[in-house]
């Protein structure tokens, strides 16, 4: 599986506009998998699409549910499980991001947004759910 | 030669039909001998026997909903739709100037865009095979017009091959056929294929990849002018002194073949996107709008549905005013037909069956990403000739898909300048604010079209996830949950029958919608006249 990362902050000074000179570089994946490997970049590359940039959710004829001081992030196997297999509307994530990214979006999750688990996910633990 | 006299025999067989019962007869013998069975839709529904006065509360007044809605009143049943937004149509919708759109997360967009301009962020297209959705277009004088799937001068880019210059479809297609000619014409020649064909077909063969690959009397395929019939010229052909054509130089098999741009040919021969696809005159949502229109006052827009409640005798529904949600109001009926999309469903409190229960909460709803982008003038087709039709490309942007209408004018245009379903990139779009999406599709997109900068005036972007309606493109079965749920999910529950694009084969299609509220009525109805 070959991916790469497209860093299109070169191309920004040929583009004209206020609005477009705000964008520094930014990860896109070549592939069906994503190439964002830490934990944040994720979040911010993918959870965060319909979670929010809080984690907050947001709420329209359904919801998406809030992930800000959740306690049901307590137990480190119901995010794995949730990411990975996702849940009714939710997609499954388990195809496109591997164990080790898996294992640095959960944690990047219990740590931020008003969570503050200390047991740190590893790799391992996510391939043991698959 | 067994399978042509069987062949004969047949047609015989039908000339006689034909002749003795009219071409009506005709049709549906020629549907259950095996021909002509492009489409399940058996034409008007016909909903025959009293309905006893009963009545039908529909929630969704998408296509599903509003054909549910026609087809039940038309047959005698008292009907309502309960609709979340404040239009017709769900995702049969367009985005013109003055239009405004709110996403989950709360970001507003104006769309900017000159009038007459717009995009469809939703469906876009429709197979001539569609043909429930046509016949309703037709009867509700929704005018069509054809949309260019297929454009041989639209652009293939690899962003690493060919120095990340675009290459014209025409070539592309041209040069990998004619190769991919040569190597069978020699392999043919050389005997390696004796025992897959015979020396008589092999003759024919030759003769076809000749013909069929543009390639020359030795059976290669040059630079000449035979070739450039079909990729095009390096000089064209002219009037007067210097009338004559100059041929093209192929690019090399081996270089298509490392390139990547062979996947998207698939785009050109794939059952749902062969010619004729039709797009409506002025936006796709001229067909919710002419549903609507016939409809008339029955549907209630703005009501979000917050619990739907069956008994033996009936369906209760709870919902909330958007604009007042503090006002709780009900509305019931003897049945009810679901369109609402899956996402939502499953978040809403329901009393059905375990299967169906477990069916609702069984589907994914896909990721989809459209961004529209108006430019000062129409350089796609003023500079590079492109009218109508779609380039891809393996950057983010995925596609750029260029109007099919209002060729050839002076004056602004809109394209959809970015075009992504499922897959990551569609999340990594989704995941940026509105105005970065745009911003990062006129980056991107100059790669094929380095007009872009220039010409670029304002932009407007839809990511299926955050559309507050439906939390998502379209409903994504795998393989395994249709096996264990789909059947669950199209029963009857009760008094209960979902309907939409997810209760179908065709999923993400209007068809599927169309013809899944076709079939879901045809069976309540059934149930009704025969209780």
């Amino acid at each position: 599986m070959r991916a790469s990362t497209i860093s299109i902050a070169a191309s920004l000074a040929l583009v004209a506009g206020a609005a477009l000179a705000q964008n520094g570089p930014r990860t896109f994946s070549s592939g069906y998998r994503f190439v964002e490997m830490s934990g944040e970049e994720l979040y911010h590359n993918v959870c965060r699409g319909c979670h929010m940039i809080d984690a907050k959710g947001a709420t329209g004829a359904g919801s998406y549910p809030s992930l800000a001081a959740n306690p049901n992030l307590q137990a480190a196997g119901y995010p794995i499980t949730m990411v990975m297999r996702g849940r009714r509307g939710m997609p499954p994530f388990g195809d496109m991001m591997n164990d080790a990214q898996i294992a640095a979006v959960v944690n990047y999750l219990r740590t931020h947004f008003g969570n503050s688990y200390s047991d740190v996910v590893t790799a391992q633990d996510v391939k043991e759910v698959r | 030669m067994q399978d042509e006299a069987a062949v004969l025999r047949r047609r015989d067989l039908l000339s006689l039909i034909g002749v003795m019962a009219g071409s009506a007869a005709m049709y549906h013998a020629m549907t259950s001998l095996g021909f002509a069975s492009e489409s399940r839709y058996q034409g008007p529904v016909k909903l025959e026997g009293d309905p006893k006065g009963s009545s039908v509360l529909i929630l969704g007044a998408g296509l599903a909903g509003m054909t549910a809605a026609l087809e039940l009143r038309k047959a005698g049943y008292q009907v309502q739709i309960l609709e979340f937004n404040s239009r017709p149509g769900g995702r049969n919708w367009t985005l013109r100037g003055g239009d405004s759109f709110t996403e989950l997360g709360g970001a507003t967009q104006t769309c900017e865009f000159e009038s007459g301009l717009y995009i469809n962020p939703g469906p876009w297209r429709i197979p001539y095979h569609h043909r429930a959705l046509l016949d309703y277009c037709r009867r509700l004088n929704v005018a069509l017009e054809p949309f260019n799937q297929l454009n041989h001068n639209a652009f293939l880019h690899a962003s690493r091959a060919f120095g990340g210059t675009p290459q014209r479809i025409r070539a592309v297609k041209a040069d990998f056929q004619g190769q991919v000619s040569e190597l069978l014409a020699k392999a043919a020649q050389r005997g390696k294929l004796d025992e897959a064909v015979t020396r008589e077909d092999r003759e024919i063969l030759l003769q076809a990849l000749r013909s069929w690959g543009a390639l020359d009397q030795n059976y290669s395929y040059n630079a000449n002018l035979r070739s450039s019939e079909y990729r095009g010229y390096a000089t064209a052909p002219g009037g007067g002194l210097a009338a004559m054509p100059l041929p093209s130089e192929p690019v090399g098999l081996s270089d298509i073949l490392k390139s990547g741009l062979w996947r998207y040919l698939q785009n050109f021969a794939n059952y749902n996107f062969q010619t004729t696809m039709f797009q409506p005159v002025g936006g796709m949502d001229m067909i919710g709008k002419a549903f609507a229109k016939e409809l008339g006052d029955i549907i209630r827009y703005n009501a979000k549905v917050t619990k739907i409640q069956q008994s033996d005798r009936g369906v209760t529904v709870t919902y909330v005013d958007t604009a007042k949600p503090a006002i709780v109001q009900t509305a019931t009926a003897h049945w009810c037909v679901c369109t609402i999309p899956l996402s939502i469903l499953s978040q809403i409190e329901l009393n059905v069956s375990a299967p169906m229960r477990a069916a609702i909460e069984a589907v994914p709803y896909a990721g989809s990403v459209k961004i529209g982008l108006q430019f000062k003038r129409r350089f796609w087709e003023e500079d590079d000739a492109i009218y109508g039709g779609i380039s891809y490309t393996d950057l983010p942007i995925r596609q750029i898909a260029y109007p099919n209408t209002g060729y050839n004018r002076s004056g602004r245009g809109v394209l959809l300048g970015a075009y992504l379903f499922d897959g990551a990139n569609s999340y990594e779009f989704t995941a940026m604010p509105p105005a970065e999406r745009v911003a990062r599709a006129v980056e991107l997109g100059a790669a094929l079209h380095p007009q872009y900068p220039d010409e670029f005036e304002n932009g407007i972007a839809v990511a299926w996830h955050r559309v507050p309606f439906t939390l998502g493109c379209s409903g994504d079965w795998s393989e395994d949950a249709r096996k264990q749920h789909y059947a669950n999910l199209c029963q009857i529950d009760g008094r209960i029958v979902l309907a939409g694009e997810h209760a179908s084969a065709l999923p993400a299609w209007q068809e599927g919608a169309i013809l899944s509220a076709l079939d879901a009525i045809t069976r309540l109805h059934e149930r009704v006249v025969k209780a």
